[in-house]
């Protein structure tokens, strides 16, 4: 286990590293943000004495090295924009993405299991095509126009929830989110479902193979004729066995999560990571913008191995070898 | 003899497919005493597994029981709801599957699968119920019972696996036990201690119990009654010497002649020609004619069987002496 452990954390070290040069390098080929730092009009005394202050007139391996440099201490360099820590800025901002990104996945759980697992043991009937339709619409409808519909049905025509914004939050075990006021939850609302809907999608569909696929097998005949009853042998028999590729596949889909998010953040002005990141490429704020993507890979690299500890917790075949 | 555990009479087991309906079991007469084992035997496709299923009211999906009567200590099981089937399945009646591998769930410890079996059945306490599996595994030979209950599956041998299915089986004593192939995917050793533990605890108890297999020299050492399949027919049954050694069918008669049998070493094997009739389109009168060397025009009609005392045959043209068969 130790060793294991030894050997992700050099894994993520290698892939964090890799991930700094590449972005590195990409946010030079957007475009220079003296251009937008300046007014049009600098003289290049006025130029030259940025870039200094900057560090953006040394030789970019240099650059580069400083950055990391820095980096390793934490210090990402202030944003252009708002001239502070892009790392401060970033972590005010991620627990509105988190909060938003996790309650679309708990929606597309608590919704897309129990519909998995009932079109999965009524193959071939009136439920399953429904909710096989459905999840078709789930998949194939784009996010930005979907996420559009949502709020001129619910906001527009019904009026019945806000379209924009987080609303007014407040702290539960000292953690600020919006459920903690109805105003916060009613914001929540049309964001996350615009997320969750994918997702609700492709847990139903999942599951609902999963079962498909279990309820043949041997052991599911053996427990019948044991005698147990059809609830406990889809509930513990199916439902244990096919944990194991949905949490796998969830946990990567909780990184599309946060990707989309950006999308999601964009149209209903919800105020994560995902509109800075938008509102910074725009303004060439290029310490946000790496500190950004290191953050998310650094999340992901955690996510995966979260699953794979998960994993092995749920396979007792693999957890023997781990 | 006294009224049997379990008689079956006419049992016919279809299947209703899209590319017509297959007779797995089309007139099955079987019965089984307290104590008592039966061998079923036949070959692979005959439809022993579907009979067995059958018993127990787990037909899969396009199959479906549609005629016949199965008469359990006084019960019709046919006509018995699902719950009543369910309630008698690991409690009354209990079935071992042929491949150990694959009937124990993966991903749960076996003393979750043998404590839920016996919860299933039982108001008991959780502690009660994995005493009573301990004591089962103990039963069966299982060395370190109280440790190995945590195991998972795959932490057991193929025949350890197969003894802890035969523990689970045990649990709540049941009048009958069916075993389809239980020992088929195991090697010959571990098979036949198998077999003798599954013998002493089968005479303590006094269950009956049918025995599935393709291999007649493994019934022939366990039971003592035997059953012949063909094509869904039982074709011949009496006690094993009536039959081993006065067989009337011709294809028990080739099922002998092909089976190595312990104590006849020496003698060459002779497989019988021709193959099973597929299980769609199979011939009409005896499903055997094709095969058989005997065949007459009268075998173009379905054969009635023939009962003298315990011994039954379904033929024409029934060998008469047992020197005809070794012939
Ligand atoms: N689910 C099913 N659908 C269609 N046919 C089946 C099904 N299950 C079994 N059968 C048919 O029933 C026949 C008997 O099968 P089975 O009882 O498993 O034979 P045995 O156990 O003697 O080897 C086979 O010919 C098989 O094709
Ligand atoms: S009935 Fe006729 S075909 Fe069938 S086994 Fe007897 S002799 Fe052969
Ligand atoms: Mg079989």
């Amino acid at each position: 286990m130790t060793v294991f452990i030894f050997r992700r954390l050099i894994q993520a070290v290698i892939v964090l590293l890799a991930t700094s040069v590449i972005v590195f390098l990409g946010v030079f080929a957007i475009g220079d943000p003296l251009e937008i730092l300046l007014p049009g009009d600098a003289t290049a005394a006025e130029r030259a004495q940025v870039a200094a202050s900057l560090n953006l007139d040394a030789p970019l391996p240099m650059q580069y090295l400083t950055f990391l440099g820095s980096a390793l201490t934490g210090d990402f360099g202030n944003s252009f924009v708002f001239n502070r820590p892009a790392l401060s800025v970033i972590f005010e901002r991620l627990p509105a993405t988190l909060e938003l990104t996790t309650t679309a996945l708990v929606l597309s759980l608590v919704i897309g299991l129990p519909l998995g697992l009932w079109a999965g043991t009524k193959p071939q009937t009136l439920v399953d095509e429904s909710v096989m339709t459905g999840s078709i619409l789930g998949f194939s409808l784009p996010n930005f126009w979907q996420g559009m519909m949502l709020v001129m049905i619910f906001s527009v025509w019904l009026g019945w929830l806000p379209s924009t914004g987080r609303g007014e939050t407040g702290t539960i075990l000292g953690i600020r989110t919006s459920f903690a006021t109805w105003d916060g939850f009613t914001h929540l609302i049309l964001p996350a479902t615009n997320l969750a809907l994918a997702q609700i999608a492709l847990v139903i569909r999942m599951t609902r193979t999963g079962v498909q696929e279990t309820m043949p097998l041997d052991f599911v005949k053996f427990a019948r004729a044991r005698g147990l009853s059809e609830g406990r042998i889809l509930f513990v028999h199916v439902f244990k066995t096919i944990l194991i590729p949905i949490v796998t596949v969830i946990g990567v889909e909780f990184g599309s999560l946060i990707a989309f998010a950006v999308v999601t953040e964009t149209i209903f002005a919800w105020p994560g990571v995902g509109k800075l990141i938008i509102d910074s490429i725009n303004a060439l704020d290029r310490p946000v913008v790496v500190a950004y993507i290191l953050v998310i890979v650094a999340m992901f690299i955690a996510i995966n191995f979260l699953v794979d500890l998960l994993y092995s917790l749920l396979d007792p075949r693999i957890r023997g070898r781990a | 003899m006294s009224a049997p555990l379990l008689r079956v009479e006419g049992l016919k087991t279809w299947f209703d497919t899209p590319k017509g309906i297959v007779k797995s079991v089309d007139g099955v007469d079987l019965d089984v005493g307290r104590g008592e084992i039966l061998g079923l035997v036949g070959e692979s496709g005959s439809g022993k597994s579907v009979t067995g299923f059958s018993l127990i009211g787990l037909v899969d999906k396009p199959g479906r029981v549609v005629e016949g009567r199965i008469d359990f200590k006084g019960e019709d099981l046919r006509t018995a709801s699902p719950a009543r089937l369910r309630s008698l399945r690991g409690d009354r009646i209990a079935m071992i599957f042929q491949d150990p591998m694959m009937t124990l769930n993966p991903v749960l410890r076996i003393g979750t699968q043998m404590i839920e079996t016996v919860q299933a059945h039982r108001k008991v306490s959780r502690a009660e119920a994995r005493a009573r599996s301990v004591e089962a595994l103990g039963k069966v030979g299982i060395p370190h019972p109280a440790e190995r209950i945590d195991a998972y599956p795959h932490e057991f041998s193929g025949g350890m696996r197969q003894r802890v299915a035969i523990a689970i089986a045990l649990l709540h004593e049941p009048d009958l036990i069916i075993a389809d192939e239980p020992t088929t995917a195991l090697d010959v050793t571990i098979q036949s201690q198998i077999l003798a533990q599954v013998q002493k605890l089968a005479a303590e108890m006094g269950l009956g119990l049918i025995w599935i297999s393709h291999d007649l020299g493994v019934v022939a050492a366990l039971a003592q009654r035997v059953a012949v399949m063909y094509a869904g027919r039982i074709v011949e049954r009496g006690t094993i010497d009536e039959v081993l050694d006065a067989p009337q069918h011709p294809y028990t008669a080739g099922l002998i002649g092909s089976t190595p049998m312990a104590n006849e070493r020496g003698k060459p094997l002779r497989q019988i020609p021709g193959s099973a009739p597929p299980a769609l389109g199979r011939p009409s009168g005896c499903p055997f004619r094709p095969r058989c060397a005997r065949a007459t025009e009268i075998c173009q009609t379905e054969p009635p069987e023939t009962l003298t005392g315990q011994h039954g045959w379904r033929c024409f043209h029934p060998l008469q002496t047992p020197t005809e068969v070794r012939a």
